[in-house]
């Protein structure tokens, strides 16, 4: 590479570099105890557990559960009924005073005897709240979230420009070469160096989908907008749905359509995720993959029957995907940890390529003579 | 270590090569898949840890 383009890729690495550290920092921090949710949830109390039961004690009727859960808040409506696979025990409810109440309620039933559970604590508990925000939204909404998700396009920029950057500077070192008798810059260089590339397929990838995941609104409100809202063209001004059907029909019908397929979440007319007219149930399958690629169903909320089993567009497809590529809670607690491993590597590369443009003042007078050839040209 | 690994891009391409396949196979199946993923990904963060933390023998 000639001395001119090293200084061009040099300047873009140190630009989109510097521009998103600070964020990529408090992302590489508040993701990590994101990793341990669950676990964290579960330490501090936060987490409800549904009584135990042998095996074979028999599910209530689901509109009992859905009875039992609006009793509780009078007046309120459902807006959406949902069943974690791990937690089959369990059925959580989230009603609010309108389909789109942001204050809303979250429930937990028991799936066996329709109970009410203790009212578990919103979104885990004050600390964990915190942290989900500082990571996805900074507390910003929308605007927050694509905030975030230009910073993660600015950080793809930078490991691709650090990755161009990688010959130039290791070419006459063995791989892995930490020169610790040198002064600390070329050490923290070396560093750098090293934990980049070692990261460099995670951290681009973990980057790319969490840039997907900030368009996750977006692209749900392009889908409801083109595909669903043509799919659902014949209900268009018709009056709003007051009477909701027979929740129990609901699921039986869905997953009649969708045999092998089980219920994760339901979403009520006129929330987010629903049309005015119609229930969407969500029905996941078995493996990592189709558990994530979630089917919708659509039901008609007057007459409880399915209008169509739905295939979710391309661009929702890699959103669905690009979750647990972002998450990194597919693989049980072995690739929990390494997530978190390769996490705290970034965090080291943030760190050293902070130090290292912090030092660059001291410029060639301080820098020993194979860092300034290093830099200059190679 | 010898220079077990020559050209430059040798072990970078390996790490890759290790990383994609860590990440791909845990997300199509359970059991023998999560293990494969764990042990790639493991191998990319052992590489890491071991070069990142060692220190030169004392001499």
């Amino acid at each position: 590479m000639t001395p001119k383009n090293v200084r061009r890729w040099s300047w873009i690495h140190k630009w989109s570099s510097l521009v998103s550290t600070v964020f990529m920092l408090l992302l590489c921090l508040t993701g990590l105890p994101l990793i341990y949710h669950h676990e964290i949830i579960h330490a501090l109390g936060n987490e409800v557990e549904a009584p135990a039961m042998p095996a074979s004690t028999p599910r209530a009727d689901i509109d009992r559960v859905v009875a039992a859960g609006m009793a509780a808040y009078p007046g309120k409506v459902m807006m959406y009924l949902s069943q974690d696979q791990d937690e089959p025990d369990m059925w959580a409810m989230t009603l609010g005073d309108t389909p789109r109440d942001k204050n809303y309620k979250p429930l937990l039933v028991d799936a066996r005897t329709a109970q009410l559970l203790p009212e578990p604590p919103v979104e885990g508990g004050p600390f964990m709240s915190m942290m989900f925000h500082l990571h996805v939204d900074l507390y910003a909404g929308l605007w927050g979230k694509l905030f975030l998700g230009f910073m993660g396009l600015l950080l793809i920029v930078a490991v691709v420009s650090g990755v161009v950057l990688y010959a130039p500077f290791t070419r006459k070192l063995a791989f892995g070469t930490v020169r610790h008798e040198r002064s600390r810059r070329v050490r923290w260089l070396d560093l750098h160096n090293l934990l980049g590339i070692v990261t460099l397929v995670w951290l681009l990838v973990v980057g790319a989908t969490g840039v997907i995941n900030t368009w996750a609104d977006l692209l749900l409100k392009v889908w409801q907008k083109t595909e669903l809202a043509a799919m659902t063209a014949p209900y268009a001004g018709l009056p709003p749905v007051t009477r909701l059907g027979s929740m129990t029909q609901v699921i039986a019908a869905a997953e009649k359509t969708e045999p092998g397929m089980r219920v994760r979440y339901v979403a009520f007319p006129g929330t987010k995720f629903a049309t005015p007219h119609h229930y969407i149930v969500f029905m996941q399958g078995t493996t990592p993959l189709t558990a994530r690629l979630q089917k919708p169903v659509l039901v008609d909320a007057q007459t409880d029957q399915v209008v169509a089993s739905v295939d979710l567009p391309w661009y929702m497809v890699a959103l669905r995907v690009s979750q647990p590529l972002h998450f990194g809670d597919y693989g049980g607690q072995a690739l929990k940890l390494l997530w978190a491993l390769l996490d705290i590597a970034t965090i080291v590369v943030l760190v050293t390529g902070l130090y290292l443009w912090l030092k660059r003042g001291k410029a060639a007078a301080a820098k020993p003579a194979e860092v300034r050839a290093e830099e200059a040209a190679v | 270590m010898m220079r077990v690994f020559g050209p430059v891009w040798t072990a970078p391409v390996l790490l890759g090569v290790l990383t994609g396949v860590g990440l791909v196979s845990a997300l199509l199946g359970d059991g023998v898949w999560d293990a494969l993923s764990a042990v790639s990904l493991g191998v990319v963060v052992a590489v890491g840890g071991w070069y990142g933390l060692r220190r030169p023998a004392a001499r």
